[in-house]
């Protein structure tokens, strides 16, 4: 490219900060449009003390409160072990493995609709594929699985890890391969055995991944409103719901869109120090290793 | 056995059951595509009368859930290509201004954008809805497309900046010295430089523009113009629905992203890497 001689440019034309301002002026109008003024309404509305009074008079709302805690604890933490645990099998040198971690990608590349449907036909108490295998091979009547809300939110979280676990096992995965090899080879020399290799290697390593992984799915899984809202649509009798099914509800089918919101807002306490925490964390390093 | 060989065995029982907890809803969905309308109740394994009539139906528009099923899968089509093509170039101008220009402004508006990645689309979908009403976007496909573009644009800003770290700023200077202007720069050496990461975030566009059900059954309601996703949502709470077309549909649906998915995988992994991680 030929350079043009170095001639006297105005000076807005060479500043950083106005082309800052064209770069960025296409995504700053979609965040005010589609984010900022979203949210400043949202803010609006939940000043709304009523609604409050008519969420907490709710027996649905402790119930569906209650739902999200389990879904969280019980849904993040086993998620969470499970990709731990399958990422060091995921990470062994056999072309088998390597085959059969492209197949395990299959849930997380599907779109979640059609396999949802499936998983909900599969656990129909009459011709479901699950309870036709309990009774060819074990005689067993198999239970209700989406009238009971037990088993509907069991259902729930299995149907969450079945398709949110692949992801972070091949995030955990990465993770296991950036460990440099050396320090294998040192605790090899001292002797070490598989589970102190995996104490005092592989886990040290790993834990700043771990966390970040295990905040953002926090988060995530808040907002799976597919998993919820497909299997079991909340049901039975708005018994499995949980924060996002549930806004969703009051919003649109009881047309109390305060009320909604509000369910929303009830999450805040859990959201925003996780968003601050990862905000933090995810700037300053910029990648996976935050 | 030796020790050794047992370790082995374990790792294949591992394997198996592995493999059957991925598959079972898949085998499921295929099974019951190929199933005749009037076996489905029958709950076995593999259908006496396996048949590719159902996919025939589909195509044929022959049932009253899927009239317009070739109006619905072009819907699906062109808000997932329009997504992504704003989505890039919205994020490649952004990403540009927050690592490659010295802004004071710019660590600012990095975690603003990072601050929407983390909050989950569910919980503003009650507002943006409101907002859709006020704009007159509702029932309107650019609706929906705005929604995807709200909701995936700060990812791709995020990963686009990250992947752009790795390219050595002596180039933005040289061009600087030969007199290139920001545009010139961004144009010549920023685009081509991060096209790996622009393949990664534009597939990850198109799949979550593609797979988008929740803003799709909010936003939109015409049959004519929703996507595939809210009819398939539709079958969901009605058990006398003709179910092996709703997953012969199912298949129909799943087979382009999954296969684009496995063809970009080598990108997906540079984007995941450079620009941490999204669910």
């Amino acid at each position: 490219m030929t350079a043009p001689a170095a001639a006297p440019r105005a000076p807005w034309l060479s500043s950083d900060a106005a082309w800052g301002l064209f770069f960025l002026f296409p995504y700053i109008v979609v965040f005010v449009l589609f984010v900022a003024y979203p949210i400043g309404y949202a803010v609006w509305l939940a000043t709304d003390l009523k609604a409050y009074q008519r969420l907490f008079d709710d027996p649905i709302y402790w119930r569906t409160a209650w739902n999200t805690l389990v879904f969280l604890l019980i849904g993040v933490n086993l998620k969470m072990i499970l990709a731990l645990f399958l990422s060091g099998f995921f990470a062994l040198p056999y072309l088998w493995v390597r085959i059969l971690g492209a197949i395990f990608l299959l849930p997380w590349a599907v779109p979640h609709i059609p396999s949802i449907i499936s998983i909900r036909w599969m656990l129909n108490s009459e011709w479901g594929m699950v309870n036709t295998l309990l009774f060819d091979l074990f005689r067993i009547d198999g239970p209700n699985w989406l009238t009971n809300p037990s088993y509907g939110l069991s259902a729930i979280i299995a149907v969450h890890i079945w398709k949110y676990l692949p992801f972070w096992t091949m995030i955990l995965v990465a993770g296991r391969m950036a460990i440099p090899k050396d320090l294998y080879d040192a605790a090899a020399v001292d002797g070490a055995t598989k589970w102190q290799r995996f104490r005092h290697v592989t886990f040290p390593q790993l834990k700043a991944l771990f966390l970040t992984s295990t905040m953002l799915t926090t988060i995530w899984s808040l907002g799976d409103f597919n998993s919820v809202y497909l299997l079991t649509g909340g049901g039975p009798a708005d018994r499995t719901n949980t924060l996002a099914t549930m806004g969703i509800r009051y919003a649109f089918r009881q047309a109390d869109f305060e009320a909604g919101i509000v369910t929303m807002v009830s999450a805040i306490p859990i959201l925003i120090p996780l968003v601050i925490l990862l905000t933090r964390r995810l700037s300053k390093a910029g990648g996976r290793q935050a | 056995m030796s020790r050794r060989a047992f370790e082995y065995l374990g790792l294949g029982l591992l394997g198996i059951v592995v493999f059957l907890w991925t598959m079972a809803p898949l085998y499921n969905m295929m099974i019951m595509s190929i199933t005749p309308v009037n076996a489905i109740f029958a709950g076995k394994l593999w259908p006496e009368n396996p048949t590719l009539g159902n996919y025939a139906t589909v195509f044929r528009q022959d049932n009253h859930y899927l009239k317009f099923f070739w109006v619905q899968l072009g819907n699906s089509v062109f808000i997932a290509a329009a997504s992504m093509v704003i989505v890039l170039a919205i994020a490649t101008l952004a990403s540009f201004a927050v690592g490659r220009l010295k802004l004071r402004y710019g660590p600012l508006v990095n975690n603003l954008a990072l601050t929407t990645y983390l909050i989950p689309a569910a919980f503003l979908a009650i507002p943006f809805y409101q907002v859709m009403g006020a704009y007159k976007l509702l029932d309107t496909q650019w609706g929906l497309i705005f929604a995807v573009v709200t909701f995936t644009t700060p990812y791709a800003i995020w990963v686009l900046r990250n992947y752009a770290d790795s390219v050595p700023f002596e180039l933005d200077e040289a061009a600087m010295v030969d007199g290139a202007s920001r545009w010139q720069i961004f144009r010549l050496v920023y685009v081509p430089l991060i096209r790996p990461a622009m393949i990664a975030v534009g597939t990850f566009a198109l799949l979550h523009a593609w797979n988008e059900y929740l803003y799709a059954f909010l936003i939109l309601s015409h049959e004519t113009r929703v996507t595939l996703t809210v009819t398939l949502g539709l079958f969901r709470s009605d058990d006398s629905a003709p179910w092996p077309l709703l997953m012969a549909v199912g298949i129909i649906y799943s087979v382009p992203p999954t296969v684009l998915y496995f063809s970009v995988r080598k990108y997906m992994v540079t984007g995941l890497t450079s620009g941490g991680v999204k669910d």
